[in-house]
């Protein structure tokens, strides 16, 4: 095992615990927002797809890599905007309809 | 700058965005505050993604702009034009594109290392590997689940015979060349087999399963889609990715976890038992008195309730009832009663689903009670209206330790005072099973379509009202 791969493990660990800890406070009401939400961070594997795509020195992985640059993303920005079109209808009784 | 500085510049953007990651998603803690947080947490992207394009690894920007913008235009239009009804759909739909991405940009940085003819060290290998299955299983199971929570495919569940032998074996021959790709990481046939492998799990996994227990299948891949973006973040030594990645993986499981409780069943139950044809009621033969009445009588009900909780399940959505259903609220608030809605955590195809067409329907969110906070009001409750929702309000799960759907935690409208049900017909919900409540002495039985049903309710409530 190596110390790169022990500090990742810590990171994975105790991201782990962090997101126990404040996704089981979000209500059920938000749990649509959320899972929408939680996809479009899931696009963070576009960060990946950059790296490999432009720095890949032969086709194959590199062809691969940009689409899942594209695939990512829709993930990214489709994820984010419906969630914040969804969160927009939440309104208080007694608010008016924005 | 040296390469080396850039590189922990980007890193400690990196930190910066992790932080927003969580700090946002903390902020769906309260409808108030949730907007923010969504924004935050775009907030952290946006910075990951531009700190990374400072990468000086990347040479060739040619193709990744044109990339962001193809997938960010279809992500766009897919988040702008998707209705409320099909948001489960959706999910699925991006938790299979993330899944792909994970597992392309796995194998992606496998072909690279190959190629560069660099020492693959075991860990690597092994993350590569998850990364690759998890992404491949995500991508077909969440395109099945689209499927059929769109009516595409088949929503009652295919049963193959021999089907949990089948998986199993699947399972088993995935796992076993993942294993082959990390003695021999270089071999690319052994990649592409486990890509392979991988997709035909996910359509096995998802095949099984109907379509109400669906929640629980989105949910589990918004997991596994996190789970593929970790693990490739451990084999690409990106550490956001792997924080990103837990973060949505732990999500995912615990809303998992929290349908399954909300449905008494474990999770191999909701896999592997081939729950859920719709059809024929199963009762014991004995035909049960119940009984029936007609919009007005039901106004009459409703109009001088002054409390009144609204139960609805995803049949109203179906009707594209919600709406009405609202109206009818507001005529009733506007007479002074104090309206809730009760929701059932499974209501819906999705965690949550309900809340968010009830949203839309305009209905305040402080009127949208969760299961306990419903259970503790029914007891004072003078109408429960019960709109396309059936297991959720049947009895038996308190009362017949026989019953397919004991144990499960339901909303005890039995409690209150009147109980209205509009349904289409006295045929059986998603369990097949009958429902005590429809033949107990406070229950009316109003038939019809959701929709007209409530029209025709809106309207005769309205006149009472005017009248008095």
């Amino acid at each position: 095992m190596t110390e790169a791969l022990i500090t990742s493990l810590t990171i994975f660990v105790l991201a782990t615990f962090v997101g126990y800890y404040v996704i089981t406070k979000i209500p059920p009401t938000l749990h649509t927002p959320l899972m929408s939400g939680t996809n479009a961070i899931s696009g963070i594997v576009i960060l990946g797809a950059l790296v490999v795509g432009g720095a890949s020195t032969d086709t194959g992985s590199e062809i691969l890599a940009i689409i899942a640059v594209a695939l990512a993303s829709v993930n990214v920005f489709g994820g984010f905007l419906v969630t914040e079109r969804m969160l927009r209808m939440f309104r208080r009784g007694g608010d008016q309809k924005s | 700058m040296s390469d080396q500085d850039v590189l922990n510049i980007i890193n400690l953007v990196y930190v910066v965005a992790a932080a927003l990651f969580i700090y946002g998603m903390a902020g769906l803690r309260k409808p108030s505050t949730a907007r923010r947080g969504n924004r935050i947490a775009a907030a952290g992207m946006l910075i990951a993604i531009v700190a990374t394009l400072f990468n000086r690894e990347i040479v060739d920007y040619k193709f990744i702009i044109p990339a962001i913008i193809v997938g960010g235009v279809v992500g766009a239009w897919l988040a702008r034009s998707v209705p409320m009804t099909g948001m489960p759909q959706m999910v699925a739909i991006f938790n299979a594109t993330g899944g792909a991405a994970s597992a392309i940009v796995a194998l992606a940085a496998l072909i690279q290392l190959d190629q560069a003819g660099a020492d693959i060290d075991v860990d690597t290998a092994v993350t590569v590997a998850l990364g690759i299955a998890i992404g491949a299983v995500t991508l077909t199971g969440s395109l099945i689940a689209a499927g059929k929570l769109q009516g595409t495919i088949n929503q009652n569940p295919v049963l193959l015979p021999g089907r949990n032998v089948l998986s199993a074996g699947v399972a088993v021959l995935t796992l076993g060349l993942g294993v082959l790709l990390v003695a021999f990481p270089d071999t690319l046939p052994i990649a592409i087999g486990l890509i392979a492998a991988g997709l035909v799990l996910g359509l096995l996994l998802s095949i099984p399963i109907g379509g109400a227990d669906m929640p629980v299948l989105v949910a589990l891949f918004n997991s596994y889609s996190g789970l593929a973006a970790a693990a490739t973040g451990f084999a690409i030594d990106n550490n956001l990715l792997i924080i990103a990645g837990s973060l949505v993986g732990a999500s995912g499981l615990i809303l998992t976890n929290i349908m399954c409780r909300a449905m008494n069943r474990s999770l191999a139950n909701v896999m592997f038992a081939g729950f859920g044809q719709s059809g024929a009621v199963v009762t014991d033969g004995e035909e049960r008195p119940y009984r029936t009445v007609n919009a007005e009588d039901a106004a009459t009900l409703l109009a001088y309730a002054q409390s009144v909780v609204f139960v609805t399940g995803y049949g109203l959505a179906v009707a594209q009832a919600q709406h009405e259903l609202r109206k009818l609220g507001d005529l009733m608030e506007g007479n002074g009663a104090a309206v809730r809605y009760g929701i059932h955590p499974v209501a819906g195809r999705m965690p949550g689903h309900m809340n968010v067409l009830l949203a839309e329907a305009d209905v305040p969110y402080d009127q949208l009670l969760d299961l306990e906070d419903t259970n503790r009001d029914l007891g004072n409750t003078e109408v429960v209206l019960v709109v396309g929702a059936n297991d959720v309000v049947n009895p038996q799960a308190r009362t017949n330790p026989q019953s397919p759907i004991y144990g499960m935690p339901i909303l005890n409208v039995d409690e209150a005072q009147s109980v209205i049900v509009m349904k289409r017909s006295m045929a059986s919900g998603f369990s097949g099973i009958d429902n005590d409540l429809f033949y107990m002495d406070q229950t009316s039985m109003l038939f019809g379509d959701a929709l007209a049903s409530l029209r025709s309710l809106v309207t005769e409530v309205g006149e009472i009202l005017e009248d008095a």
